[in-house]
């Protein structure tokens, strides 16, 4: 496979190429899309920029693609700066969310319209279209207009046509979002496997927290048009920097808790060190939100000792594991994870106690002050 | 189907051109004729009221054309006779008088798409805000009637004299040269905006037009390329249908033609029928000819692809 990707072409010294986003800015009117944003993007790395509507990902996308520009900020690709640089010289290949294909062109001529731009060769054309479209998983679908092929077709067609002219940069805006969900899972390896294959440094925007953990080296999770982390995926799940992060990838409880000495919190009966994170420390005896996944915690029927008395709510099933929302008797919420042949006994009504793993936890003041009071006392 | 749409009437403003005054509504009846042929297979009853809907219709655009057929053949003395025609076709004042009304069209749809083509392009993708100005502008001459619109333009060319020692003077000369009146194609691309507008703008509609030009950009296109190789293929099918209505106006507008004092077919048949009527009429015959192959041509130009497409997206 990989020998006939860059096969008379200049792949392998083009592909791999570092990008740095420094301090970008951008406002539309009184909404700032970009505050700021910082990111440093390794050659060959796939980047996920992952974040709630409005954050800026696809500002950030267009600006590195040159449709849109900075207001401040620098860009630099492979070290040069192409803040100036007009779209068509910046030598990106770009896949939209909607279908963008030429309607008036066969999957072919789509594929080959880069390179007819860059004037290639008739036969070239022919040769590399033929190649591309096999690559993607379409061969003998190069005759077809773009209305004779599904949605998964087209954007495979998309992602050809991007490649074709061996881009320095792949950009991706939501490519799967328009799909089914059994297309949009194939799809998103097969994206994968190419992207390794061909070594080209990858920017994919989802909202699709699931999207972004399971394909990209690094995941950039935006907020308010700033970086909030950008970590390998299981580092931002396990470590999430802000409490943000936190919620925002993956499911997350808020238990009260209280700060004692040496960088602890006391939860659920438990003490537990915490981590830093980012800000300072709280001091000793305030109470806080303990954050903790689900799988993090531990359930165990019956009214025990060392953890908090709680009744299991709603009990649902998700094949190896079993989710319980659960109520303590203080009144919080919580939800756990746990192996489903474990569970089985814990049905809604059940009494029961529930600890943590002892694992580093972050931490977050709680904003409402009279919530405090009542849980501390 | 937009294009026969088109093609009748184009006809009909052609045929109306030898009352002048009908002209300019005959772009609005062929309308009729369309919904009944798309009921027709729903039910026998339907298909009878659609059927006698269509005959009427069918009456109202070929009598006239047959009545005039046979003013043109049928000579009191003589009995049958194409004489008229052959009279026509070889008659200089016709030939010159068509031609001249061919090379107005041409140019006023050439003109009229290099200036709007490129203008709502840019309006929709860079100042969707101008949108609703440009709409407004390009319709004003559907409201001003051609009879104002050439007041103005003559009085302007009366200062003609004034200008006599300046350099305007060529230009003005330049704009009124009767082998080929340069200020006809201007008020003639004026009088065209609006169909124009109507037909981009429909074709605008239909694509999604930014994503297109930028999917173009990214892979290394310039401005004039993408609008070359991607969004005018993608409009051909509006492009065609507004040159076509702009090319029929064309051919079939008189008022401004005579008060300017310039001689295209339209005006011609006019002034050849007050005394010949026979060979006014079998020259009218002739031009319905001409304008029917014209459209047809055109309309192949946006068949193919382009009909497939439409096929999917409708
Ligand atoms: N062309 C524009 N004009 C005005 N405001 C804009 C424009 N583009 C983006 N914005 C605003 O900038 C902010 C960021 O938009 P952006 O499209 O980058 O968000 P996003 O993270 O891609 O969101 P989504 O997940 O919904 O696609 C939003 O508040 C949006 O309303
Ligand atoms: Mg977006």
């Amino acid at each position: 496979m990989t020998t006939t990707i860059s096969a008379g072409d200049s792949t392998d010294t083009r592909a791999g190429v570092g990008l740095r986003l420094g301090g970008l800015r951008r406002a539309f009117g009184s909404t700032t899309a970009l505050d700021g944003l910082d990111l440093d993007i390794a050659p060959g790395e796939l980047v996920a920029l992952l974040g709630p509507s409005g954050c800026g990902k696809t500002t950030a996308l267009r600006i590195i693609a040159g449709f849109e520009t900075a207001d401040t900020g620098e860009l630099l690709m492979g070290g040069e700066d192409v803040t100036g640089l007009p779209a068509n010289k910046r030598d990106i290949g770009m896949v939209f969310q909607s279908y963008s294909l030429f309607p008036n062109m066969t999957a072919a001529e789509n594929v080959a319209y880069g390179l007819r731009v860059r004037k290639a060769s008739k036969a070239e054309r022919a040769a590399r279209a033929a190649e591309l479209l096999e690559l993607v998983g379409l061969p003998g679908r190069d005759k077809h207009y773009p209305h004779q092929l599904s949605g998964g077709q087209q954007q495979r067609v998309a992602l050809a046509r991007a490649l074709a002219v061996s881009p320095r940069v792949l950009l991706l805006d939501e490519p799967l979002s328009a799909l089914d969900a059994k297309v949009r899972l194939q799809l998103r390896e097969e994206i994968r496997r190419l992207q390794l294959e061909l070594g080209i440094t990858t920017v994919f925007v989802t909202h699709d927290q699931e999207e972004a953990l399971s394909m990209a080296d690094r995941v950039a999770v935006m907020k308010d048009g700033r970086l909030e982390q950008c970590a390998p995926p299981n580092e931002l799940y396990e470590r999430p920097a802000t409490p943000f992060v936190a919620e925002f990838v993956g499911t997350m409880n808020r238990l009260p808790g209280v700060v004692r000495e040496g960088g602890t919190v006391e939860v659920l009966g438990r003490r537990l060190p915490v981590t830093t994170g980012q800000g300072a420390h709280p001091e000793a005896g305030r109470t806080v939100d303990v954050l903790l996944r689900p799988e993090g915690l531990q359930v165990h029927t019956g009214e025990q000792d060392g953890g908090e008395h709680a009744t299991v709510r709603v009990a649902t099933f998700l094949g190896s594991t079993t989710r319980l929302h659960l109520t303590t008797d203080s009144g919080a919420e919580a939800k756990a994870d746990l192996p489903s042949w474990e569970a089985g006994s814990l049905t809604p009504g059940t009494r029961c106690t529930l600890t943590a793993h002892d694992n580093p936890v972050l931490v977050e003041e709680r904003d409402n002050p009279v919530l405090a009071e009542k849980t501390a006392s | 189907m937009a294009g026969m749409k088109a093609a009748t009437s184009a006809a009909t403003a052609e045929t109306g051109a030898t009352e002048p005054g009908t002209a300019e509504t005959g772009a609005t009846e062929p309308g009729t004729a369309e919904p009944a042929r798309a009921r027709r297979p729903r039910r026998a009853k339907r298909a009878y009221g659609g059927a006698l809907v269509l005959f009427l219709a069918a009456l109202y655009f070929v009598v006239p054309i047959l009545a005039s057929l046979w003013f043109t053949v049928d000579d009191p003395a003589k009995g049958f006779t194409l004489d008229a025609y052959a009279k026509g076709l070889t008659d200089e004042g016709m030939l010159s008088a068509l031609g001249l009304s061919l090379r107005l069209g041409l140019a006023t749809v050439a003109l009229g798409l290099l200036l709007m083509v490129p203008t709502m392009v840019v309006v929709a993708l860079r100042l969707p805000r101008l949108r609703r100005v440009v709409e407004v502008l390009c319709m004003v001459p559907l409201i001003v009637p051609p009879i104002a619109l050439v007041a103005g333009v003559s009085t302007v060319l009366s200062w003609e004299q004034d200008l006599a020692a300046t350099p305007f003077y060529r230009t003005f000369q330049l704009l009124q040269n009767k082998n080929f009146p340069l200020v006809l194609v201007l008020v003639y691309t004026v009088m065209s905006l609006p169909f124009l507008y109507r037909a981009l703008d429909a074709g605008l509609r239909g694509i999604d037009l930014k994503t297109l030009v930028e999917a173009s950009r990214s892979l290394g296109a310039s401005r004039t390329g993408t609008l070359w190789r991607v969004v005018v293929p993608n409009l051909r099918s509006a492009v065609v249908s507004g040159a076509v209505l702009s090319l029929a106006m064309v051919l079939g507008e008189f008022t401004v033609a005579t008060v300017l004092g310039f001689e295209p077919f339209s005006v011609w048949m006019v002034h050849v029928g007050e005394y010949e009527a026979q060979l006014s009429v079998a020259a009218a015959m002739l031009s319905l000819l001409i304008t029917w192959g014209l459209l047809l041509l055109l309309t192949n130009l946006a068949g193919g692809r382009a009909r497939n497409r439409r096929k999917t997206t409708a």
